[in-house]
C-alpha cells in the first residue's frame, strides 16, 4: 500500500506561499513574489502528477479505482452526529482535478510573470493566486460536503479579490461585487441543501452518501414537500449552488462581467477551474442524483442544455474578445452539465459521466489557452475590442498558431482535444435524450462559428493601422501558450474511460462513426461560414445583422437578462419591498421608540418639582406615606 | 409590673415622644432643634425596646442591649450632624433648612 499522506503538502504549500507573499511581499522586489509563487505551484504540480501516477498505475492498476482517504481529522465536533472533518480524499475525479488545477495554475503563474510585469500590486496578485489555488485544491479533495462548502466559499472570496484586482476601476469593483453576491446567493441554496441532507441522514461523508446501495436516504425519500421528496429538494438546492459557481442560467450574469479581472485570472478561475466546481460537485454526488433523484438529474441536463445554446447565441454577436470567450465558457460548461444529465450508471451506460469529466479536462486546457492567447493579444493591442484588431497574424506568429489550435480544439475538429470529449457527450446525449442531443448538436455548429469569427476578426479581416506596432509577447508568456497548445492538441488521445467512470470500473466506449462524421461536419460547417464572412474585410456581416434586425439586437444585448435582474432588484425589491419596509421601520418601529422617549421626557419635566431640596418636605412626604401604607395594610389585614 | 405600672402607660409616653419628635423634625426652622427632634424619636424607640423586653421577655436582655446600641449610634450621629451643621453655618452664616436648597434638580 502506498502512503498518500504527503498529499497534504499539495494543500499546504500554496497556503504557506500565500501567507508569505501576503505578509512580506510588499517589501521585496515584486519578481521575488512571482518566482516564489511559480515555484511553489511547480512543486505541487510535480506532486500532483506523481499522485496521479501512483493512484492510477501503482495502487489501482487496471481498476476498480476505489477512493482512498489520504488523511482525515476531526476539525469541529459540533454535536453527536454533526462532526466536521477536514481531509483529503483521492478518487479518479479528484486526482484528475488535482492535475488540471495545478497544470492551469502553473501556466497562469508563469504567464503572469510577463503579463503582469510592472503592475501595481504584483505581490498581492501572486498572493491571491496562491490563495485561490489552495482553496480550489481543498475543494476537489474534500471528504465531506461541509468541507466542500467551506472551500466553495474560499474560492468565491479569492475570485472576488482577483476580479476586483484593479480596485481603482469602478467597473472592476462592480463586477467583483456582482460575482460575489450572485454566487453567494446560490451558495445559500447549497447550504440549505446540505442542511436538509444532514437533518435526514446524519451523514454527509462522501464515501457514505455516494454508495449506490446506501440505506441512509430512506427517511429523506419518505418525506415529501410539494410532491417531491426531501432528498429531491436537497439535491436540487445543491444543484443551485453548483449552478451559481458554474454560472448556469439564470445565475450566469456574473461570469461575463468577471472578465474585468486580469486575463490570466480569467484563464485560471473563470474558464478552467473555479467555474467547473459546479460540474465537479454534481459529478461527486452523481450516484445520489442518479439513483435517488433522477428527475433532478434530468433538470441538471436541461439547464445545462439551455445555457449552452443560449450562451453560444450571445457569443456570436459580442465584440469584446474576453466576453466572447466568457460566453463560450458558459456554453462549454453547459455541455458538461448535459453530459452528466444524460448519463446513466455503470460502464457504457455511464458514458455521459465520463464524457463530462473528459470535457472538463480538455476544456480546461484549450479554454485556458484561448484566454491566455487573448491576454497576449490584449497585451499587444491595448484593447479588448475586435474592431480595433485585425491582421495580427503577421505581428504575433506564436500567439496566432496557438490560438488557432485552441479554436480548432473547441470547435471539435479532430485530432484536437475538444473533438474527443465533445463527441462523447454528443454520443451519450444521442443514446439517452434526443432533445438534448439536437440542442447540443446545433450548439456545436454555433461554437465553431463564433470562435472562428473571433479568430478571423482578430488575425485576418483587415490590416489595421496600429499606433504602436504590435509585437510578439515575451517568452514568459509564449512558452505557457506553446505548452498549452501542445496539450490541447494531444490530451484527446488520453484513454480517459480507462481512468474515470461512473462506477469506478474502467471500460471501453464504442465509437459511433455516424455521430463522429455528423459532429465533425457541423463543426466544419461553422468554420466555413466564419471563413466566408470574416476572412477578408467586407460588409456582409453587417448586412446580415441589419437583416436580422430585432433578433440580432436581442442577442447583442444578451437577451436583456441583466436588465430583467435590474428590474427585479431595483424596481420590485428596492422600490416596492425595501421602501415599504423602510417606511415601516422609520415610522412604526422608530415612532414607537421615540414615543417612549417623549413620554418619559414629558413626565419627568412634570414631576421634577418633587425634588425640591426642602429637607422637611421630604421628611413629611416620607412619614405621611409610611402612615398611609401602615393604615392601608392594617385596614386590609383587618387587625 | 414595675411597681404596678401597666405597659400601656409606657407606650403612651413613647408614642407621644415619637410624634413630638416627628412634628419637631417637620416644622422647626433650625437645624439644631431638628437634631434634637431626631434624638427624641430615637429615645422613644429605645424606650419601646426596653419596655417590651421587660414586660414580654423578662429573662432575656436583647432589648436592653439594643437600646444601648441605639444610644451609641445616636451619639455618633449627633456628632456627625453637629459637624455638618457647623460647616453649613460657616458657609452660609445661617442654619435655616428652608434656605438650604442647593440639593435639588
Amino acid at each position: 500500500m502506498v502512503d498518500f499522506s504527503y498529499t497534504v503538502f499539495i494543500l499546504l504549500i500554496p497556503l504557506v506561499v500565500f501567507a508569505i507573499t501576503g505578509i512580506w511581499g510588499g517589501r521585496w522586489k515584486p519578481i521575488i513574489s512571482g518566482l516564489l509563487g511559480t515555484f511553489g505551484i511547480a512543486t505541487i504540480f510535480v506532486m500532483s502528477l506523481y499522485t496521479a501516477y501512483q493512484y492510477f498505475f501503482v495502487v489501482h492498476h487496471g481498476g476498480p479505482y476505489k477512493p482512498i482517504v489520504a488523511m482525515n481529522f476531526l476539525w469541529l465536533p459540533l454535536t453527536e452526529h454533526l462532526h466536521i472533518h477536514m481531509g483529503i480524499m483521492l478518487d479518479p475525479i479528484s486526482v484528475m482535478m488535482l492535475v488540471v488545477v495545478t497544470t492551469i495554475s502553473l501556466m497562469s503563474h508563469w504567464y503572469s510573470l510577463g503579463y503582469m510585469k510592472g503592475e501595481r500590486g504584483f505581490a498581492r496578485y501572486y498572493a491571491f493566486l496562491s490563495l485561490f489555488t489552495f482553496s480550489m485544491l481543498g475543494l476537489v479533495v474534500a471528504t465531506d460536503l461541509l468541507q466542500m462548502f467551506i472551500f466553495y466559499e474560499l474560492v468565491g472570496v479569492s475570485s472576488f479579490l482577483l476580479i476586483g484586482f484593479y480596485y481603482q476601476k469602478p467597473s472592476a469593483v462592480a463586477a467583483a461585487k456582482k460575482a460575489f453576491i450572485v454566487t453567494r446567493f446560490a451558495d445559500f441554496g447549497f447550504l440549505i441543501g446540505i442542511f436538509i441532507l444532514i437533518y435526514y441522514t446524519h451523514s454527509f461523508d462522501f464515501l457514505q452518501i455516494t454508495d449506490p446501495n446506501t440505506p441512509i436516504f430512506e427517511t429523506a425519500l419518505g418525506k415529501t414537500f410539494l410532491g417531491y421528496s426531501a432528498l429531491s429538494w436537497a439535491t436540487a438546492l445543491i444543484f443551485m449552488g453548483a449552478a451559481g459557481k458554474s454560472a448556469m442560467f439564470p445565475f450566469h450574469i456574473w461570469l461575463p462581467d468577471a472578465m474585468e479581472g486580469p486575463t490570466p485570472v480569467s484563464a485560471l478561475i473563470h474558464a478552467a477551474t473555479m467555474v467547473v466546481a459546479g460540474v465537479f460537485t454534481i459529478a461527486r454526488l452523481f450516484p445520489v442524483y442518479y439513483f435517488f433523484t433522477p428527475k433532478v438529474l434530468l433538470m441538471v441536463g436541461y439547464v445545462g442544455g439551455f445555457t449552452s445554446l443560449f450562451a453560444a447565441l450571445i457569443a456570436m454577436t459580442q465584440f469584446d474578445i474576453k466576453r466572447v470567450l466568457a460566453y463560450s465558457t458558459l456554453s462549454q460548461i453547459g455541455y458538461m452539465m448535459v453530459g452528466l444529465g444524460v448519463s446513466h450508471y455503470g460502464g457504457e451506460e455511464g458514458l455521459g459521466y465520463m464524457a463530462a469529466m473528459f470535457h472538463l479536462f480538455t476544456h480546461a486546457m484549450f479554454k485556458a489557452l484561448l484566454f491566455l492567447g487573448a491576454g497576449s493579444i490584449i497585451h499587444a493591442v491595448h484593447s479588448n475590442l475586435m474592431q480595433k484588431m485585425g491582421g495580427l497574424r503577421k505581428y504575433m506568429p506564436i500567439t496566432h498558431i496557438t490560438f488557432l489550435i485552441a479554436a480548432l480544439a473547441i470547435s471539435g475538429i479532430p485530432p484536437f482535444a475538444g473533438f474527443f470529449s465533445k463527441d462523447e457527450i454528443l454520443a451519450a446525449a444521442f443514446l439517452h435524450n434526443r432533445l438534448l442531443f439536437w440542442v447540443e448538436y446545433i450548439t456545436a455548429g454555433i461554437t465553431a462559428f463564433y470562435i472562428f469569427r473571433l479568430y478571423f476578426k482578430v488575425f485576418w479581416w483587415k490590416d489595421t493601422q496600429y499606433e504602436h506596432t504590435p509585437h510578439e509577447s515575451p517568452w514568459t508568456m509564449t512558452v505557457p501558450l506553446i505548452i498549452l497548445a501542445t496539450l490541447s492538441a494531444t490530451v484527446g488521445f488520453v484513454p480517459f474511460s480507462k481512468f474515470v467512470s461512473s462506477d469506478l470500473m474502467p471500460f471501453e466506449p464504442e465509437t459511433h462513426w455516424n455521430l463522429v462524421i455528423a459532429s465533425v461536419s457541423i463543426g466544419l460547417l461553422g468554420l466555413a461560414l466564419a471563413w466566408l464572412l470574416y476572412r477578408k474585410e467586407n460588409d456582409l456581416p453587417d448586412r446580415i445583422a441589419k437583416a436580422l434586425g430585432k433578433l440580432y439586437k436581442w442577442t447583442y444585448d444578451k437577451f436583456y437578462i441583466d436588465e430583467i435582474y435590474l428590474f427585479i432588484t431595483k424596481k420590485i425589491m428596492f422600490n416596492i419591498i425595501a421602501k415599504s419596509v423602510a417606511w415601516f421601520d422609520r415610522h412604526i418601529v422608530d415612532g414607537f421608540m421615540e414615543g417612549v422617549a417623549v413620554v418619559t421626557e414629558k413626565t419627568s419635566e412634570k414631576i421634577k418639582g418633587f425634588q425640591s431640596g426642602h429637607l422637611q418636605q421630604y421628611a413629611f412626604v416620607f412619614i405621611a406615606s409610611v402612615i398611609i401604607i401602615a393604615l392601608t395594610v392594617l385596614y386590609f389585614i383587618g387587625a | 409590673m414595675i411597681q404596678g405600672i401597666p405597659i400601656t402607660h409606657f407606650l403612651v409616653v413613647s408614642v407621644i415622644m415619637f410624634f413630638v419628635g416627628i412634628m419637631g423634625f417637620i416644622i422647626r426652622q433650625n437645624l439644631i432643634t431638628i437634631l434634637l427632634s431626631v434624638e427624641l424619636i430615637l429615645n422613644a424607640v429605645v424606650l419601646n425596646f426596653l419596655v417590651f423586653n421587660r414586660y414580654l421577655f423578662p429573662h432575656h436582655l436583647q432589648g436592653q442591649f439594643f437600646g444601648l446600641f441605639i444610644i451609641g449610634v445616636a451619639a455618633a450621629e449627633a456628632s456627625m450632624a453637629i459637624a455638618l451643621i457647623i460647616n453649613i453655618y460657616r458657609r452660609m452664616r445661617h442654619i435655616d433648612p428652608d434656605k438650604i436648597r442647593e440639593m435639588k434638580y
